[in-house]
């Protein structure tokens, strides 16, 4: 029947067009020029830096990590759920609000130079920490802190506490029941989270672009240098095909990291080995624990108050000069549109790319869980579907596929393959690049749901008289609902956070907010400076309210890992 | 039965079917609107909201482009059309978003292509010949396209700039020879624009390889190897440099050097409205780039007959001579007037570095990549 067709022929026709093909060209530019590059100390400069500045991030993020899921595991106090929220909001905030969140604390303007003065007065220390690999660092942590604290957190809320206090009935001292019984409990899930940091900060390209400075170049920045400045697509395509095999490499072993994770443990339900702090030490252990995460999530209120502070010198306090600046145009300045058009086309583009995505994801959930599928299918036929087992397996691959794939290797496999044949003047490439970028987390998001729905109330639809079509419209949609609002939202997110995509999409006259912000922070002048800080608020609470609607309702897939 | 399992199992879904049914919707309409919006831009370059039958010109420059609102209107009137400035980023990244969307430009007329990305723009083929009857006034040596695809409108000299107050405070004599720089004097206290991602940047990476050569026993590496060792900074664009970290401008930063050009001394005067009598910062005299910076109109531009007209506006006189106090460089026009401040004010260097398209082209990137590391890696 046709219903069945479609829902393969949609995700397929779509994934070849708008990821396959342009990764094909990725492949084909390399391969034609680009390699030879490589020979250059230049680039394989680059990708020894990536490398090690991986390492360095995800150890780094562990130290502080492993703590805050020990005592946000094991502890229950007062301020504890703000806390997990504090500590895993970050992973949704756009890498460009993080970058105007440091530069609001740190900067040569920031809160913290202009408490040194205000301290010391005219002859206080400066401190300059902006493009120094130590600020690219401190915002990974930032960023990646929320991947340990769920994964590893996840696990050991829920560890039976009775092994530990076996060991330390037995005589074992405490440093030894944390090396020899808790740590390889919870190896696999310490494993996966430094995996998927190392992956993330690997791939790393906003924080290194904004923060870094010129000195500093990942593979994605350096991906970015010679699309946009160098004008050498091969060597840049040469470069995607490296960071490619290297996400996917990893994606695959975190794949099997997974599987091979799930050990028959004596789990306990979540929460129920958590108890107060009453010794000293656990207090203290509570305490350092809150200021270090209130001291790493510092950028995000130092941004909304700089905002709202006036920079000109002799004009003090409050103000909202930068916000009104935003939507006027002056003559001669950076942009062909007042910046708050920006939000608008953020706005357009984000609402695009959602709908791109479910109409593309709904199809997809719909293949990938064979029994939502068989039933519809069955249900109304009575016959077999052949080959549908293969079928799923490949389109499940090429799904997860943008995992690997980052927005700046998108935007690039766009310019090679769209460029010719002049689509890319084309607004709509951009929610296009969005909603594939999307797709995993919408179809992720679809899955279980569909599975979950009892396949007797589609026989019974059926048994009633419904066709196929009247059995998605009518029972399965509003059993997915909650789902479907949340994939909508991921996708949502994503596009108006994205900045890799669309700093080599967008058209000058279409700027998104994300490139708006970037531009103006690299600028001189207070109010460039007001206007990126005013601009990034906005940015922040849009993507603050997503979220919290993501968190009320799907609350308990957030705390398992 | 029916009623049953919808009480049972769509009950706890119900509350949410309402918004998510509602965004389903808004989002509809948003993609809608996208769409029109898409379908309106595949005629040709951008077409924001304007009267109609009103013809439009689309000029796609760098984010330095500056021009006065009468001289603009001026153009707009005579041949009733209305201009939109398209500025794309840096010299380099405007010019490259130009050839990479050259099968469907994104404008009528393209400036700022300085002579170091000559060649990539001649190369890339994006530019129309256009020999504009206004060339004929134009030196020769500043036509570096015989074939006037791209047509000279204005040149500068980069050079560095020294804070005057700064130097007399320390009893420092201005630096004579780029050279002088990697003295222990100068140490902490020049900021230069990465090659990369600034035209002023790659123009003085130029003059210092047109001074210290390729070859030989003290090579531009060993200058800026020395320069690094003197803890030169480097910033992303000129106005970063200029503004923020250069003592002599008005941001008033910490370093007393700064790669610029040899006619912003003259634009410090003008900027200060009266308050300044005599430029505060001075130009090191040796070791400065010619810089020329040409327009051209672009292959299969929507208005190519009003883009040629625009050519001509930019060559004409009025034009011209509005360009020193805009844009702060010379106008190509030998008989455009000075304003007042170039004449007093403004230094030519004695002796500009100059080095052919060519060459630039077949070695750019490798430059920029070998300064790139040493003096960033």
């Amino acid at each position: 029947m046709r219903l069945r067709y479609a829902i393969y022929a949609v995700p397929v026709i779509f994934l070849t067009l708008f990821l396959l093909y342009p990764l094909a060209m990725i492949l084909r530019s390399g391969l034609a020029g680009g390699f030879p590059a490589f020979t250059d100390r230049f680039i394989l400069s680059v990708i020894w830096f990536t490398c090690w500045q991986a390492v360095l991030s995800t150890g780094l993020t562990l130290l502080a990590g492993l703590p805050a899921a020990y005592v946000l595991a094991r502890y229950r106090f007062p301020g504890r759920s703000a806390l997990y929220a504090l500590a895993t909001a970050p992973f949704v905030m756009p890498v460009v609000v993080v970058a105007a969140g440091f530069v609001a604390l740190l900067g040569r303007n920031g809160i913290v130079n202009d408490a040194l003065a205000g301290i010391f007065g005219a002859a206080a220390p400066q401190i300059d920490v902006l493009n120094t690999l130590g600020v690219v660092l401190l915002a990974h942590v930032f960023y990646n802190l929320s991947v340990v604290v769920r994964l590893v957190g996840g696990l050991w809320s829920v560890l039976d506490p009775r092994l530990e206090e076996a060991a330390a009935v037995l005589g074992a001292s405490r440093r030894a029941t944390l090396r020899r019984v808790t740590l390889p409990l919870l190896a696999p899930a310490i494993g996966a989270a430094a995996l998927l940091v190392f992956l993330f900060t690997f791939g790393s390209f906003g924080v290194v672009l904004l923060l870094g400075g010129p000195r500093l170049a990942t593979i994605e920045v350096e991906i970015y240098r010679q699309t946009a400045q160098a004008l050498r697509l091969d060597v840049a395509s040469a470069l995607a095909l490296v960071q490619l095999c290297a996400t996917l490499a990893a994606a695959a072993v975190y794949d099997r990291l997974q599987r091979r994770s799930t050990v028959a443990l004596r789990l306990r339900p979540a929460g129920a080995s958590a108890r107060p702090p009453e010794t000293c030490r656990a207090w203290l252990l509570v305490g350092g624990c809150m200021l270090l995460v209130l001291l790493l999530m510092a950028p995000l209120p130092a941004l909304a108050l700089r905002s709202l502070t006036s920079l000109t010198p002799g004009v003090e306090g409050m103000t909202l000069e930068y916000y009104r600046m935003l939507g006027e145009n002056r003559r001669g300045s950076l942009f062909f549109v007042p910046p708050l058009a920006a939000l608008a086309n953020s706005l357009l583009f984000a609402g695009a790319a959602t709908l791109l995505a479910l109409l593309v994801g709904i199809p997809a959930a719909y293949a990938l869980t064979g029994n939502a599928v068989r039933s519809v299918a069955i249900a109304h036929t009575r016959r077999r579907v052949s080959g549908r087992q293969i079928a799923r397996v490949i389109l499940g691959g090429i799904i997860i596929l943008p995992v690997g794939v980052s927005a700046i290797v998108l935007g690039l496999g766009y310019i090679v393959a769209f460029g010719p044949p002049g689509w890319l003047r084309s607004p709509l490439l951009i929610p296009v690049a969005h909603a594939l970028l999307a797709l995993p987390l919408v179809v992720r998001s679809l899955t279980p749901a569909l599975q979950a729905i009892d396949p007797r109330i589609r026989e019974a639809a059926r048994v009633l008289g419904a066709g196929p079509a009247r059995i998605i419209m009518r029972v399965d949609l509003p059993l997915v609902a909650p789902a479907l609002l949340v994939a909508g939202l991921f996708a949502f997110t994503v596009s108006l956070g994205d900045f890799g995509a669309a700093l080599l999409l967008a058209r000058p006259e279409y700027p998104t907010i994300p490139v708006v912000i970037a531009r103006l922070l690299g600028q001189p002048g207070a109010a460039n400076y007001g206007q990126a800080l005013a601009l990034g608020t906005i940015l922040m609470g849009v993507t603050l309210a997503a979220f919290l609607v993501i968190e009320w309702v799907q609350p308990r897939s957030i705390s398992t890992p | 039965m029916r009623t049953r399992w919808r009480r049972r199992f769509a009950g706890g879904a119900r509350r949410y079917v309402h918004t998510a049914w509602g965004i389903v919707v808004m989002v509809l309409a948003t993609m809608l609107l996208a769409a029109c919006g898409g379908a309106a831009q595949t005629g040709g370059p951008p077409t924001p909201a304007s009267a109609p039958g009103e013809r439009r010109l689309v000029v796609m420059t760098h984010d330095s482009f500056a021009v006065s609102e009468d001289v603009m209107a001026d153009f707009e009137r005579e041949q009733s059309v209305s201009v939109e400035v398209l500025p794309s980023g840096d010299a380099g990244s405007a010019l490259n978003k130009a050839i990479l969307s050259k099968d469907a430009p994104l404008a009528d007329v393209f400036f700022g292509v300085d002579n170091t990305f000559l060649s990539r723009a001649l190369n890339a083929e994006i530019f129309e010949p256009y020999q504009s009857p206004a060339l004929a006034a134009i030196p020769d040596d500043l036509k570096l396209d015989p074939s006037a695809r791209l047509v000279p409108i204005d040149f500068g000299y980069v050079t560095i700039n020294y804070d005057r107050a700064f130097l007399e405070a320390r009893n420092l004599a201005p630096p004579q020879q780029l050279a002088d720089l990697t003295g222990p004097a100068w140490k902490g206290l020049l900021v230069v624009e990465h090659p990369a991602t600034s035209s002023p940047g790659l123009a003085f990476l130029m003059a210092t390889i047109a001074t210290f050569g390729e070859d030989g026993s003290y090579t531009w590496r060993d200058f800026w190897r020395d320069l690094r060792a003197n803890d030169v900074l480097v910033a992303e664009g000129w106005n970063d440099a200029y503004y923020t970290h250069f003592s002599g401008s008005s941001g008033q930063g910490p370093r007393p050097l700064v790669v610029s050009y040899a006619t912003s001394p003259a634009a410090e005067v003008f900027f200060s409205e009266g308050k300044l009598e005599t430029p505060p910062t001075g130009n090191l005299m040796a070791g400065s780039f010619k810089q020329i910076e040409f327009a051209g109109v672009l292959k299969g531009a929507r208005e190519p007959e009003l883009a040629r007209r625009f050519i001509d506006f930019m060559l004409s006189r009025r034009f011209q001579e509005d360009i020193p106090l805009q844009m702060f460089v010379y106008p190509v026009l030998p008989d455009a007037a000075l304003p007042d401040v170039f004449v007093r004010f403004a230094q030519v260097p004695s002796d500009p570095a100059i080095i052919a398209p060519e060459r630039i082209e077949r070695n750019r990137e490798r430059w920029i990549e070998e300064w790139t590391q040493i003096v960033l890696r």
